[in-house]
């Protein structure tokens, strides 16, 4: 790099928690060497000088709820050369996208004494159904260690190794004894992509799925196993139905449990 | 430096193999071949080492920090004090490969894998087929064939690629298509305006070659496709299984059997092939994902 | 002590009492011992400080899909079947960084780096343990291209096996013939015996090594009933196997059938996760990852255990070539029981029944190879060619 422009990264906020852009600033020991190798250009949870775009990097965080925001990421896909989704809300609608399940106008009317002054969208949609993304990091919150990766990756022009595959090849791998199979605990590992260490089978509980449906996801299998250790219909739709709800492959499982559920 | 949540990962000594350690190579010269593929002359940085393959054999090519790919050789073996790679730019690290200048650093592990079978040629008909890229790990053998041309008997070269623009090696195909040591025939899948010679896939070009079937020995390497096709019509025209060779390509990581990645039924491509002869390679050609 | 001598072959028997001996002569030694212990709600592979760290009083009780771990009888130390982890995780370590280099103005230089790898004795290896090592040895140490990672690890290893007296119910070593009983590549191996008054260990003597540690151990040589309770203890364990897996003409079976529809229901419920071949002792595939700090100053090259399973295994430009899990599940098996054998002499299973117990959905390899064979001989559709192969009569022909 030595002499050359440093590459100019920008991070924004949409519908979300600013939890992903949390994760950044908690590498704090990274947080310098990041800011050696990049000029941080546009991060307002982190400074308010805001640098003018183009951008070489822009990290966007939360997924496109309203109108304003899909023009906003147009935008953002516009003047920025790399653009990488953060996060599950960025990634597969968030924990906001369970409206897609229902008439959002409902929610609005019962929220907001002025339903009128609420624009917004019907669905809670990750970025990529509004733009093109180079790039989508899973997570509720995005792991730290995968940011540091993406970025260096970005910077030296390499394959970020970020695995699509499922949680329990990392949990295996980290000595975790499965929590389904040992303690009969339901859990989402099989069809949930890698990415967070196996945080929750470390600590004895199943996964929730924050990372989203891992590369070839088989839910309906594993929601007839979770049938066998003796779960309902309406619990299985329970567990798809959390931090990635939209994703497709869970979201077409929790439907079709919903109808069983229905029927039953 | 784990890409990973909260691991870490061991270490070891440094009593590695040297296969195991990307060698360092300059850059001597780059020479683009198309639009997107280039071929690099590169020598061993420290040593005044040679590296001797077989026509064939692949190395694996490593651009620091960006990663490591398998680009068979496509020098001549008669020269291992120089090392050529043809390379085309499609991934990260070929495309990091072909942006390096003159004087740029590659690593380089090798040579791997099993090699074309010039040396049972000898005495035989041969009959090379070659689709696009294909061509590169194939010139090792026209190389070979020149430097002791009397020892095969009448000798094809048979060469497709999409359109005109993306022929390779246009000086040297030129120079074998003027002389009479191999009779040499291109062929492109599409023509564009002011190409004169042969339209069509490089299985046309079959017929226009004088062999032997009985006693001819064929080396086919290009894209899977195509070479299901050109083993047909190798076939149909009396050549058996036996004498077939042709060239896999797979997920290639380690280079030495042990990854896995570059399995097809009991073979490993970085080691048992990447040239297999057919018929031994056939009951798992061309099945569906196999 | 008597005058037993203690020689490659001969048995001696250890009272329970003194088995901790047998734990300060290791650790005298140099070992890291790595035995069962009560973890995390299994029996898995730790390390041990002492003899009381062994899982006395426990066993489990595994089926497809399922483990428990359970009170057992008395106080017996080895009534386990297998845990998740093999000897794998230790001498073929799940992440190994392959070298490190530095940036230099003329490109790169390699970082010497000279860590030891631990000395490790295990102890309480079931044979079929045993053989997935073995098989290990001729992948990764013979040939062309010997790992020096796993070699340098394995060539340190002193080995206490255990003869299995309880089977599990997800193994089948006697299909295999792997076990109960441990044949080869132990220094020592233990029958363990609960009397009404007694509780002590039948040691077979597998090596110099394990000669020399037992003579530093009270012992005395076994007596004849001794011997035979052992003997009698592991046949036991041999007639209550859980699992069966016929292992005639599995490798022909298997190539023949390639295309059978078959692999379509046997994929069905395939999750792809690949925790098979997470605990599978004999899966050896890795991937490698090129890595570089932010500065991009340092780069290393790490190795990971891979699965088969995942689409990256076989991604080449334009796709993964084995992008079904039909295609995948498919490649696991037949790798196992057919291509394993031409590649190593061995088939690549040991019947330790690991991948049924541990696959989330209890997908069962004995019980998937045998409706194969049952579907074949049915008749049942004849394996279906891919298109531009139904013409082509050539049969496969295997070497």
């Amino acid at each position: 790099m030595g002499e050359k422009h440093k590459p100019k990264l920008a991070v924004w906020k949409f519908g979300s928690c600013a939890g992903c852009q949390l994760a950044l600033l908690n590498l704090e020991d990274e947080l310098l060497e990041i800011a050696g190798a990049v000029e941080i250009a546009y991060f307002l949870e982190a400074s308010r000088a805001a640098v003018k775009g183009p951008y070489d990097l822009s990290l966007a965080e939360g997924s496109i709820t309203t109108p304003h925001d899909a023009e906003r990421i147009r935008e953002v896909r516009r003047t920025s050369r790399y653009l990488v989704a953060i996060g599950a809300c960025a990634t597969g609608g968030g924990i906001q996208a369970l409206r897609n399940f229902a008439d959002a106008d409902d929610f609005v009317r019962t929220v907001y004494a002025t339903p009128k002054y609420i624009e917004t969208l019907a669905e809670s949609m990750p970025v990529s159904d509004h733009v093109h993304v180079d790039f989508e990091l899973r997570g509720c919150p995005v792991n730290g260690r995968q940011l540091l990766e993406l970025t260096s990756a970005f910077l030296h022009g390499r394959r970020p190794n970020i695995p699509t595959y499922s949680l329990c090849i990392e949990c295996k791998q980290r000595q975790i004894p499965c929590v389904m199979v040992s303690k009969g605990t339901a859990c989402l590992g099989p069809v949930t992509q890698a990415g967070c260490g196996a945080l929750c089978p470390a600590h004895n509980r199943g996964c929730y799925g924050c990372f989203g449906p891992m590369e070839t996801p088989n839910p309906e299998a594993l929601s007839e196993q979770w049938k066998r250790l003796g779960l309902r219909d309406e619990e299985i739709v329970r567990a798809y139905r959390g931090f990635t709800a939209a994703a497709e492959a869970f979201k077409k499982e929790s439907e079709a449990r919903e109808k069983q559920a229905i029927q039953s | 430096m784990s890409t990973h949540a909260g691991e870490k990962e061991i270490q070891t000594s440094t009593r590695l193999p040297a296969l195991m350690v990307p060698h360092r190579f300059y850059v001597q010269k780059v020479k683009r071949e198309t639009r997107d593929t280039y071929t690099l002359e590169l020598q061993p940085q420290n040593t005044p080492g040679e590296l001797r393959f077989a026509p064939g054999q692949f190395n694996m090519l490593y651009v620091f920090g960006v990663g490591e790919v398998p680009i068979s050789i496509s020098g001549d073996p008669a020269r291992p004090d120089l090392l050529l790679h043809t390379v085309r730019a499609v991934g990260a690290v070929t495309k990091a490969i072909c942006r390096l200048k003159p004087g740029g650093v590659l690593g380089v592990r090798g040579p791997f894998g099993a090699h074309w079978p010039v040396e049972e040629a000898a005495g035989a008909d041969v009959i090379i087929v070659a689709g696009g890229i294909g061509l590169a790990p194939l010139r090792p053998v026209v190389y070979h064939i020149l430097s002791g041309r009397e020892r095969y008997g009448r000798v094809a070269l048979l060469y497709g690629a999409r359109n005109p623009d993306e022929i390779m090696y246009r000086r040297e195909l030129s120079h074998w298509t003027e002389r009479p040591e191999i009779d040499t025939h291109i062929t492109v899948d599409k023509a564009e305006a002011g190409w004169e010679g042969n339209v069509g896939v490089v299985t046309t070009l079959i017929p226009k070659a004088e062999f032997d079937p009985q006693a001819t020995v064929a080396i086919v390497c290009g894209p899977e496709i195509m070479m299901r096709f050109t083993v047909i019509e190798l076939k149909k025209r009396g050549v058996s299984e036996e004498k077939i060779y042709i060239s896999m390509e797979r997920n290639m990581q380690c280079g030495t059997g042990s990854c896995g990645h570059c399995q097809i039924g009991p073979y490993f491509v970085c080691k048992d092939g990447p040239v297999f002869r057919f018929d031994l390679i056939q009951p798992f050609f061309g099945k569906r994902e196999i | 002590m008597t005058g037993f001598p203690a020689k490659i072959g001969s048995r001696a028997v250890l009272e329970r009492r003194n088995l901790q001996k047998l734990f300060d002569v290791l650790s005298t030694q140099g070992y890291r011992i790595i035995g069962p212990t009560v973890r995390d709600g299994v029996i898995a592979y730790g390390e041990l400080s002492s003899v009381d760290d062994l899982p006395a009083g426990w066993t489990d009780e595994q089926e497809g899909a399922f483990y428990r771990l359970k009170k057992g009888e008395g106080n017996a130390l080895f009534h386990y079947g297998t845990g998740p982890d093999s000897l794998k995780r230790f001498l073929y370590p799940p992440l190994v960084r392959l070298w490190k280099a530095r940036r230099e103005d003329s490109g790169f230089r390699i970082v010497e780096e000279n860590d030891e790898p631990p000395k490790y004795a295990f102890i309480g290896v079931h044979p079929c343990d045993l053989h997935a090592v073995a098989i290990q040895d001729k992948v990764l140490m013979t040939g062309e291209y010997a790992d020096p990672f796993y070699a340098l690890r394995r060539r340190k290893v002193f080995v206490v096996a255990v003869n299995c007296v309880k089977a599990g119910g997800t193994c089948f070593c006697v299909s295999m013939k792997t076990g109960p009983k441990a044949t080869a590549g132990f220094d020592l191996a233990l029958t363990e015996i609960l009397e009404e008054e007694r509780h002590y260990l039948v040691a077979e003597i597998g090596s110099e090594a394990g000669a020399s540690v037992l003579r530093e151990i009270p012992h005395k040589e076994a007596s004849a009933s001794e011997q035979a309770a052992a003997e009698e203890a592991v046949a036991e364990a041999a007639r209550r196997m859980g699992r069966v897996l016929d292992i005639t003409g599995i490798r022909d079976l298997l190539y023949e059938n390639l295309e059978h529809p078959f692999w379509d229901e046997a994929a069905h419920r395939c999750l792809t996760c690949g925790n098979c071949t997470m605990v599978c002792p004999t899966c050896f595939c890795t991937t490698v990852e090129d890595v570089t700090d932010l500065s991009g100053e340092v780069a290393a090259r790490l190795r990971r255990w891979d699965s088969c399973f995942t689409g990256e295994f076989t991604y080449i430009h334009g796709g993964s070539v084995r992008a079904s899990a039909r295609s995948r599940y498919r490649q696991w098996l037949v790798h196992k029981l057919a291509a394993w054998l031409d590649q190593f002499g061995t088939l690549g299973c040991v019947g330790c029944g690991r991948c049924i117990t541990w696959c989330p959905v209890g997908i069962d390899i004995t019980a998937v190879a045998r409706a194969l064979r049952e579907k074949k001989a049915a008749g049942l559709p004849a394996p279906a060619g891919t298109p531009e192969k139904q013409g082509d009569r050539h049969e496969h022909a295997c070497r």
